[in-house]
């Protein structure tokens, strides 16, 4: 396995452990925004998306309509997961 | 865009762009942990965006990008879409809503692994096997949330749809495509000499099982399935991040990963089930035989009139809301109903249930779009100990987190999820259309409790009616 690759690894396990820390400490109350905000977080792979508009995917025409096809259902994820993440947060008030 | 591209590739060799993911990493995470709070979790997601915003646009001055017309193309519609979905959608529709976006997560994730798998980067074992991954999790998110969807809109039955030898199916396609997998990363063709035809027959079967385990988990398990689904669109960017080795997918969907299975384990824990038996048990798909029918017996049915002079004198009173109060589109006039019991002089509280509802805080999220203060929204724990104090619980819809059987019934099969007392308050008002069993259908021993009086009818058009004699 190459070095990068383990690195990788590495980042993931720790990332998971990171995860675990901080959603556990978020109320019941928040869950249904947590749920949609960690949703919109989901649709980071916008990034992987978008750069299959590189030379090796547009030499296929059907890897890069795939890829292009991606980068809408990611952006639909992202726009509308943190559009009503916020719009179900506003609603949250003390008085 | 020329210019600043230029300025990335001379100066930065690519390592800026790096930089820059893991300060979008670093945003996602303080935007997590922000949402530990309400005071603080509108800001929290906000900062989340930001991170995903300098992500997009530091991955846009990529030098290797040839052609920028079809992605702003697809950005432009992504973004309409999303944006009109997320303003139109009613908060009780947030369910199905989530279930959808975490299917269009998990195939954005099967479109890049597909597109990686069909282009000239060179196919080595370190790639193929994410690539591989990716379109099955991606997959499998993409139509178990579609079939999540579906039953949760209720456009197709929420009934479990059990048939023999379902586990077996579900089995043998495990197994195909564990050979698909080993064919296209070990073999790499050796049976199937046609790069797509392999990547098809991934994304069908994927598919199919995706449709396949859905299907069998009832309606009212929903909640588990779609914390399941979220955790599986994380792990499917997660893949993703390893076909294109980069960090902020990675990480990224890591958090997410994690995020759903807490969720996952907190619903299971609610519910006193381990998740094999939400999974795989075909749950609510028989009445189940509830213990000694002898604890049933006289039903002691009240009107508005005499439910509104026991709340007229009640000191303090706890309301408990579940789907049917969102049904009924009841919580406006819950709200209004708890403003004038306090005008009265009543302490007014709300006891959620971490399962009431469609989605894990559910609940939560109608009240507050009501209008109720989020300080009196409590968990069960917190009101439990001291509930025999409670002059008045209000149950609106809500029937197996009320139910105590799940108390005192070892027969009954719901025995050992959590619940909340009301039975034990000094008055229970119990708001119903009919004696029918609840979701899960199981019959509730607190309809026939001495201290309980049941309001039939219309949640909302009951509360309407307090709220009139209040007013009177």
């Amino acid at each position: 396995m190459d070095a990068v690759f383990v690195l990788l690894l590495f980042v993931l396990v720790l990332s998971i452990f990171l995860g675990v820390e901080l959603i556990s400490k978020v109320p019941s109350m928040l869950h249904t925004p947590l749920m949609s905000g960690a949703n919109a977080i989901s649709g980071i792979t916008i990034v992987g998306a978008i750069l299959t508009s590189r030379a090796e995917n547009i030499e296929s025409e059907l890897s890069f309509a795939l890829g292009m096809v991606a980068v809408f259902f990611a952006t639909v994820n992202v726009v509308g997961g943190y559009l009503v993440t916020n719009r179900m947060l506003v609603m949250f008030k003390k008085k | 865009m020329k210019i600043l591209n230029t300025i990335f590739s001379e100066t930065t060799n690519g390592a800026l762009v790096n930089v820059v993911y893991i300060l979008a990493a670093v945003l996602f995470i303080f935007g997590l942990k922000m949402l530990g709070s309400p005071e603080t979790a509108k800001k929290g997601n906000l900062i989340s965006a930001l991170g995903m915003l300098i992500a997009v646009v530091v991955t846009l001055l990529d030098q290797s990008i040839v052609d920028y017309k079809w992605i702003f193309v697809g950005l432009v519609l992504g973004s309409l879409v999303g944006a009109v979905a997320a303003m139109k959608v009613k908060m009780t529709a947030m369910p199905e809503m989530v279930a959808i976006f975490n299917g269009f997560g998990g195939i954005a994730s099967l479109l890049v692994g597909s597109s990686e798998y069909l282009s000239s980067v060179p196919h080595n074992i370190g790639i193929l096997v994410p690539i591989f991954l990716t379109v099955v999790i991606g997959g499998l998110t993409f139509t178990g949330s579609l079939i999540a969807y579906g039953k949760l809109s209720e456009t197709i039955t929420g009934n479990p749809i059990i048939y023999k030898g379902q586990q077996w199916i579900n089995g043998i396609l495990v197994i195909a495509l564990l050979f698909l997998g080993i064919e296209m990363i070990a073999l790499q063709g050796l049976f199937i000499t046609v790069d797509w035809q392999i990547l098809v027959a991934a994304v069908a079967l994927s598919f199919l099982l995706g449709v396949l385990i859905v299907i069998p988990i009832g309606g009212a398990d929903m909640p588990v399935v779609i914390a399941l689904l979220n955790s599986y669109s994380g792990l499917a960017a997660c893949a993703a991040g390893f076909v294109i080795l980069n960090n902020v997918l990675i990480v990224a969907g890591a958090l997410v990963g994690a995020s759903g299975l807490i969720l996952t384990n907190i619903m299971c824990k609610a519910m006193n089930r381990s998740l094999t038996n939400v999974l795989f048990s075909g749950f609510g798909s028989v009445i189940s035989v509830n213990g000694s029918s002898d604890e049933q017996g006289e039903i002691r049915p009240i009107n508005v009139e005499d439910a509104y002079l026991i709340l007229e004198a009640a000191s303090s009173v706890l309301v408990v809301p579940g789907y049917g109060m969102a049904v009924a589109q009841a919580q406006h006039a819950v709200r209004e109903l708890g403003e004038l019991l306090e005008e009265n002089g009543s302490e007014v509280q709300y006891a959620i249930h971490p399962v009431a509802g469609r989605m894990p805080g559910h609940m939560n999220v109608l009240l507050a779009e009501a209008n109720v203060s989020y300080d009196k929204l409590i968990e069960p724990d917190d009101i439990n100990p001291t509930i025999e104090t409670t002059d008045v619980c209000i149950v609106i819809g809500a029937n197996d987190v009320v139910n105590p059987a799940a108390r005192d019934d070892p027969q009954s099969s719901i025995y050992g999820m959590p619940i909340i007392n009301v039975d034990k308050a000094k008055t229970t008002f119990v708001l119903k259309r009919s004696m029918a069993p609840g979701f899960a259908g199981i019959q509730n021993p607190l309809f026939f409790k001495a201290n309980a009086r049941m309001l039939f009818g219309d949640a909302k058009a009951s509360i309407t009616s307090l709220v009139a004699e209040f007013k009177a």
